[in-house]
């Protein structure tokens, strides 16, 4: 069953039967175009688009001039974070080899958030109200990019024998890292620790409007890097030594994407929080869904996916009138998900 | 031609490889062998820069394999280990696709496609093309990576122990496979062989290891000689000629 | 032990040194506070401890896994979903009908992982708390998104993150339910070895293995539904205290139990004076520090050389 979608993918390019279109039924032709990746994906954007418009345009009561602007930051947040979640999620499934991880399940989240706990403790919470917010921002993703990149050395180092032992390891790293920052809050004074206790929960609604501009600026940079990298990522996918035998500089591409993950990790708890089971749901569905293994094409399609997710999923419930509790929501499917994926035959 | 210079690599304290010379790439198909832990496989690994090197220094073609371009590299030397979990769904003509990423950065033009057509053909893998490699058998997975390799248009092959968990048609069915490379493309194979009459039946010439070391060199029929292969194996091994070709018996 | 449970009943905001009862007699405000609330804590802390660290110790036999305990099994957050459903349901309930209610749904929640275990092709060791975490994970959804639909969040904050600070006389009893089920825990503690060699060798041994099996987990939903309603969660300590014990004086269940329960209750003891006196005159939650140090020695067993775990 599985295979048919790429025979018949492949059956215009290699020009197998000229004159097979002829032949076929219409509804033949149109199984054919699903089938290609360029047409999911354009079918995904398409989807993507509608939650947009539907988001911003429907049920608007009061003003419009209020009303659209409003709704388009809070868009324009959760764009971000699909496209910081979603890039970030495919490009470290990628350089690791394996599907049931993420950057979150693996405690980078966690790290940021400790982190962001650091910086307030070591600075106070007078110089965090009087220091420019995009600085303060800089400096975390600066210690972020480090330090995410020793503890993934570092663990990897210790227990890439075992994947099972590697994500456990992560999860358990994440707690230690959730319960530093605690302990690290309550350490503070009251009028430091409110500051912070905002980017403990996950939250799609109360995005923190300041670092829209940076976050911007660094997502923009990340893609300008990730799109040339397309075809190396591919190669990666080989595993190491084929990639090395093939001309890739390896440890340097790895580096490169390692540093562009903290950063994305960075942006996206920076603006809604700690998520730890969007990006292994986005990234697994766009396997799914585009039936290639290009990243040219799951990049695009776990970004539009978490739109979709996100956006029409916000949507969804505020029609319903739960309009916080999404990041429940999407935790609650996703681990549902990682335990399926966990329990499954053949998971390595 | 490849030359190996008083290349070591050490595991903590021992050196799994120790100080060895070699020139490789003079003749068609060159086997090393040896017993587990001797060192052919870390030393096709260095060759392949697939592991850095201690100390020493090994060339290709004049071009030292620490300090050139990775897809300079890529265009002179294909090299296989048996590594072969794949996370992502491939087809085999995917997979061989792989193979002319050195030459293009990943686009592919027409005589790439040709390149890709040919090595498929070559491997008798067209029935095969829109496979899943999850749905091969052994033997088929390995002639699909080694269509990758072939699609990668090297003078050099480097394969890592080819014939494991295959069974003897295909197992015989590869060695004929690189023999037949080696005499109609004049591509240069260096293959890293468990099973010494393997070596014996089909290489020009056979490399023998031992704690790191090469301590045997030579054409099949100065190396297939019952004190050599002793050393080599620590096991007493008869070395009988059968219809010229001497085989090693060692089953008893 | 004996030395840090007099330290835990001496340390607190307000004067309770020797000198001061001695100086203010029987009826002074020291005593009072003594018997009000520093005795009850520090007694309530010892119980936790100790019946945790035993629970920890029952379930890796029944599963035969050392990385499981109440928090790596979807326990401890089934029991604050019970919690949670009957402060909803029957806010008048009696604090004991509560706890009963939390046990049922501790129960479930651990039958259901033990479900989704036997569907584990290979039992590998780290797959097992693997699941029963992310299992955990989702119970934690569902009780969170409760929680957030009837503004309880904060509610369960609190139970979620053990805390004895608010233990006074009159709040902790419940936790002697806990105690009489871990002596009981502790003269079964051979037919739990047992019972975790499987259905056949139980069998073959004149055991009946279903029914040592719900009496072990019902004594494991009962002792953490009783710790979670009366002070929270407290995370790993199930898991790290029996490890180290093991790894100290071996594999020997019945020479080891004594040494769990002791452990789990100095470690307990130990975390909540930290907690006290890191940041005094104010309290950090148990559940926090218990939560920093028990991730760390988890860490550590995990990655240690030699360490079982692959």
């Amino acid at each position: 069953m599985r295979t048919e979608p790429s025979v018949i993918e492949r059956m215009p390019r290699a020009a197998a039967a000229p004159d097979a279109p002829a032949r076929r039924g219409a509804r033949e032709r149109v199984v054919v175009a699903l089938a290609r990746p360029g047409v999911r994906l354009a079918l995904l954007a398409a989807l993507a688009a509608a939650s947009v418009a539907v988001f911003v345009f429907v049920g608007i009561e009061g003003s419009w001039a209020f009303a659209v602007p409003f709704r388009l930051r809070k868009v324009a947040a959760m764009l971000l974070v699909a496209v910081a979640i979603g890039v970030s999620t495919v490009l470290f499934q990628t350089i690791t080899g394996n599907r049931i991880l993420s950057p979150a399940i693996m405690g980078f989240d966690a790290l940021y958030v400790l982190i962001q706990t650091v910086v307030v403790f070591a600075f106070g919470a007078g110089a965090l109200a009087t220091t420019d917010p995009n600085l303060m921002w800089l400096v975390e993703v600066g210690a972020m990019v480090v330090f995410s990149g020793l503890l993934f050395r570092w663990v990897f180092a210790r227990s890439a024998r075992s994947v099972h032992l590697l994500v456990l390891v992560g999860i358990v790293f994440g707690v230690l890292f959730r319960s530093v920052s605690s302990l690290m809050q309550r350490m503070l004074d009251p009028a430091a620790f409110a500051v912070l206790q905002d980017s403990f929960f996950a939250s799609f609604t109360g995005v923190d409007e300041t670092l829209l501009g940076i976050s911007t600026v660094a997502v923009v940079a990340v893609t300008a890097i990730a799109v040339p990298l397309v075809r190396r990522l591919d190669v990666l996918l080989l595993g190491e030594s084929h990639a090395i035998g093939l001309g890739v500089d390896h440890r340097r591409t790895v580096t490169l994407v390692l540093v562009l993950v903290a950063v994305l990790v960075s942006v996206s708890t920076a603006l809604v929080g700690p998520v730890a089971f969007f990006g292994l749901l986005v990234a697994n569905l766009a396997y799914l869904v585009v039936g290639s293994f290009r990243h040219a094409a799951t990049l695009p399609a776990a970004v539009l996916l978490g739109v979709i997710c996100l956006v029409g999923g916000q949507f969804l419930l505020e029609q319903l009138g739960l309009g916080t509790a999404l990041s429940v929501v999407i935790e609650f499917v996703g681990g549902i998900v990682f335990i399926l994926m966990l329990v499954r035959k053949g998971v390595r | 031609m490849i030359t190996v210079a008083s290349a070591t690599k050490r595991y903590g304290r021992t050196a799994v490889v120790d100080d060895v010379a070699l020139e490789l790439g003079d003749v068609g198909v060159t086997a090393i062998i040896g017993a587990n832990g001797a060192g052919k496989s870390t030393l096709l690994s260095l060759i392949g820069r697939l592991l850095p090197l201690d100390s020493g220094r090994i060339e290709i073609d004049g071009l030292d394999v620490g300090a050139t371009k990775g897809d300079v590299l890529a265009r002179l030397v294909a090299v296989l280990r048996q590594e072969n979990h794949l996370t992502a769904r491939l087809t085999v003509r995917d997979l061989v696709g792989f193979g002319r990423f050195p030459h293009g950065r990943g686009r592919i033009d027409a005589a790439g496609r040709a390149a890709i057509e040919e090595a498929i053909a070559y491997l008798d893998l067209e029935p095969l093309a829109e496979r899943f490699l999850d749905e091969l058998s052994g033997g088929q997975r390995q002639r699909a990576f080694i269509a990758m390799a072939l699609a990668q248009d090297t003078r050099y092959l480097l394969l890592d122990e080819p014939l494991n968990s295959l069974d003897l048609r295909h197992a015989v069915e590869i060695m004929r496979l690189l023999r037949r490379l080696a005499a109609e493309r004049g591509t240069r194979v260096v293959v890293v062989l468990h099973d010494l009459n393997f070596a014996a039946a089909h290489a020009d010439r056979i490399i023998a290891m031992r704690d790191g070391r090469v301590i045997a060199d030579g054409p099949p029929a100065s190396v297939m000689r019952s004190e050599v292969l002793e050393a080599v194996y620590d096991l007493p091994i008869d070395v009988r000629e059968i219809d010229g070709a001497r085989v090693g018996l060692y089953f008893r | 032990m004996a030395l840090l449970a007099v330290a835990s009943t001496f340390v607190g905001v307000a004067d309770v040194s020797p000198s001061a009862l001695l100086a203010q007699g029987s009826d002074g405000e020291a005593a009072r506070l003594l018997v009000a609330s520093r005795i009850p804590r520090t007694v309530s802390l010892v119980l936790a401890g100790a019946s945790l660290a035993i629970v920890g110790l029952i379930m890796q036999m029944l599963v035969r896994n050392r990385f499981v305990e109440p928090s790596t099994t979807g326990t401890a957050e089934s029991a604050a979903l019970g919690l949670l459903v009957v402060t909803l349901l029957a806010p008048g309930m009696p604090l004991i009908g509560k706890m009963g209610v939390a046990a049922v749904f501790a129960l479930a929640g651990t039958g259901l992982f033990l479900l989704i275990l036997r569907r584990i092709p290979v039992r590998q060791i780290v797959l097992v708390p693997l699941v029963g975490i992310m299992l955990g994970g989702v119970i934690g959804a569902v009780t969170t998104f409760i929680a957030y639909r009837y503004d309880l969040l904060q509610t369960l904050g609190t139970w979620m993150t053990g805390d004895f600070s608010g233990i006074l006389r009159g709040r902790y009893e419940l936790l002697w339910i806990a105690f009489v089920l871990t002596v009981l825990a502790w003269v079964a503690a051979d037919r739990f070895t047992v019972a975790g060699l499987g259905r056949d060798v139980a069998t073959n041994l004149g055991l009946h293995h279903g029914r040592v099996l719900a009496g072990g987990l019902a004594i494991v939903a009962v002792i953490t539904a009783t710790v979670v309603v009366t002070a929270g969660v407290i995370p790993f300590l199930g898991l790290v205290v029996p490890n180290v014990v093991s790894m100290v004086i071996g594999d020997d269940v019945r020479r080891g139990i004594p040494w769990v329960a002791v452990l789990g209750a100095g470690f307990v003891v130990a975390c909540d004076l930290v907690g006290r006196l890191i940041r005094f005159p104010y309290e950090i939650p148990l559940g926090i520090v218990v939560g920093v140090v028990g991730a760390a020695l988890f860490l550590w067993l995990l990655l240690r050389k030699g360490s079982r775990a692959h």
